[in-house]
């Protein structure tokens, strides 16, 4: 018996990294899937664009789990797309209970003022935005429901506290923690809970990459992994230098499950102690 | 296959409500339990004292789940009786892997100006030094495992917000975060893992008594408990009057497994969105 059997959850960003993480997860527990992703290169992006491959990668695990999954290249920037997706995965899965809005890019690095105009916009319209606007496209259908659900925003330890030379990314992470309490609010009386997770560093291709290992390195000439995790570890108070997408996902399955159902409103790290370091 | 095979647990607290819930959901999940309790008056506390009646029942649902528990009477005041308590239960259990510091008090409220000086130290004595005593006496075992442990803190929204009249008690449970904190940081590099969990008001006797009825409605004369649960379903967006010990226990279970094993640091409400209330 899985702890999410018979739920239906919607995820975004699915076809890698933390995203195949929680639809795999939530599928081991015994949820369907519905999942966007871009599939598409993002302008900036320290990290090379998610493919086709990757989408069907996350189709066959959850398939080979035999869990259903409605997966659609559609781009958080887009609020049409968006419910276009959630509302052609309700029509086949039949009802809403949980949303992992999980997209989110890292992208130009460098001190706020030399950020460009369209680097911090962008960022804003993704890892904030997107993540409105995929909650705009999923509330109705949780609703519907009647029986309550739960949201859950991805953020990130530079949602509680600022890294230097990712302005933009420290504000629109913050971004979510407001949207998040304010949603919070809203959705009680529906028995709706809306809580984030502000994960540390995550092996997956965002910080699994050279231009992530140059932030943390300045002073070597062309750092590798060990080096990075040299410089990582020292962000943390428990002695690594970066956390699992499973890790993230199993924070996800506990919030998402009924032995959370009086959790709402919560900012949840699993960072290693980064916060508090 | 529990989440919790194989390990032990230190209860304070263990012999009736939050405690005896944890001690269960703990038993459940495949732990022992090591726990005690003062079963004693408290001076100014609006509830009746724990019995040896109350610990037998704790320990008689522990061993009808097929786990061991060794229960003893013993004092957070009193560190050479929580050392002999805990020395006891690992001589006959062989280990601690988690420590949930639960046992605490709430007593006479009134106004921080009108509060007896010994009303406010006893408050801090078991709330905060008894917390401290707790995980003192638990920590050189946890060092011995390969693995680590997991040290649970019992703080309240009283521990991230103040409270009218509570002035000992807020003060107390914000202290708890600040050790919590600090021994986060302190027992990191040995894979111990430091969380504080943050409880809005829970079915149990500390809560579910004449003084806080009064305290809560003084509209009325002769206030019941159902008088003040129909208040505090206002102090709660989801509208919920209590949450039951089990809900508490829940985030205890999920903090204590592996999970978790990258949560530490981390001040979690379980609070039905008080805090963002």
């Amino acid at each position: 018996m899985g702890r999410l059997d018979g739920k239906v959850v919607f995820i975004t960003g699915v076809a890698r990294g933390q995203g195949r993480s929680h639809a795999i997860r939530f599928a081991e527990e015994g949820a369907d899937i519905i999942g966007i992703d871009v599939v598409e290169p993002i302008a900036g992006s320290t990290s090379p664009p998610a493919t086709q491959a990757d989408m069907d990668e996350t189709v066959r695990a959850v398939e080979a789990l035999d869990r259903r999954i409605v997966a659609t290249k559609a781009d958080v920037r887009s609020l049409e797309q968006v419910k276009k997706a959630v509302d052609d995965g309700v029509a086949q899965l039949g009802r809403l209970d949980v949303v992992i809005a999980n997209a989110g890019v890292s992208t130009f690095m460098g001190p706020a003022e030399s950020l460009t105009e369209e680097a911090f916009v962008d960022m804003v319209d993704i890892n904030l935005t997107g993540v409105w606007r995929s909650c705009a496209a999923a509330i109705p259908h949780i609703k519907a429901g009647g029986r309550g659900g739960s949201i859950i925003m991805t953020s990130s330890a530079a949602g509680l506290m600022a890294y230097a030379n990712v302005g933009h990314y420290v504000a629109a992470k913050h971004g979510v923690v407001g949207l998040m309490r304010t949603l919070a609010l809203e959705l009680a009386p529906d028995s709706i809970r809306v809580n984030s997770i502000h994960p540390t560093t995550v092996d997956t291709p965002m910080v699994n990459n050279e231009a992530t290992f140059r932030l943390f390195r300045p002073d070597v000439e062309n750092p590798g992994v060990d080096d990075f995790i040299e410089a990582a570890k020292v962000m943390n108070a428990l002695p690594i230098g970066w956390v699992e997408a499973v890790d993230i996902s199993n924070a996800m399955v506990w919030l998402a499950s009924d032995e959370a159902r009086y959790v709402t409103g919560v900012t949840l790290p699993v960072d290693a102690g980064a916060v508090i370091k | 296959m529990g989440r919790l095979d194989g390990k032990v647990v230190l209860v304070s607290g263990v012999a009736r409500s939050q405690g005896r819930s944890h001690a269960l959901r703990f038993a459940q999940e495949g732990a022992d339990v090591i726990g005690f309790d003062v079963l004693d008056e408290i001076k100014g506390s609006p509830s009746p004292a724990a019995t040896q009646a109350d610990m037998d029942e704790t320990v008689r649902q522990v061993e009808a789940l097929d786990r061991r528990i060794v229960a003893t009477k013993a004092d957070v005041r009193d560190y050479a009786a929580v050392k002999a308590a805990v020395e006891e239960g690992v001589a006959q259990l062989g280990r601690i892997d988690v420590v949930l510091g639960n046992a605490g008090v709430f007593t006479a409220p009134s106004l921080a100006e009108d509060m007896e000086d010994d009303i406010f130290m006893d408050t801090l004595d078991i709330n905060v030094a008894g917390v401290w005593r707790t995980a003192k006496a638990a920590i050189p075992h946890l060092k011995k495992n390969e693995h680590g442990g997991s040290i649970i803190l019992t703080s309240s929204v009283a521990g991230l917000m103040g409270y009218p009249n509570f002035a000992h008690y807020v003060a107390s449970k914000h202290a708890v975060v600040g050790l919590m904190r600090t021994l986060a940081l302190e027992l990191a590099p040995h894979h111990i893992r430091v969380n504080s969990v943050h409880p809005g008001s829970v079915n149990t006797v500390m809560v579910m008594n004449d003084t806080l009825a009064r305290l809560f409605r003084p509209d009325l004369e002769n206030p019941t408990t159902d008088d003040f649960k129909a208040v505090a379903k206002q102090m709660n967006p989801m509208g919920i009057d209590l949450l039951e010990a089990y809900d508490i226990s829940n985030a205890m279970v999920f903090l204590a497994s592996d999970e978790a094993r990258y949560i530490t640091g981390v001040t979690l409400p379980v609070d039905a969105g008080t805090m963002v209330q």
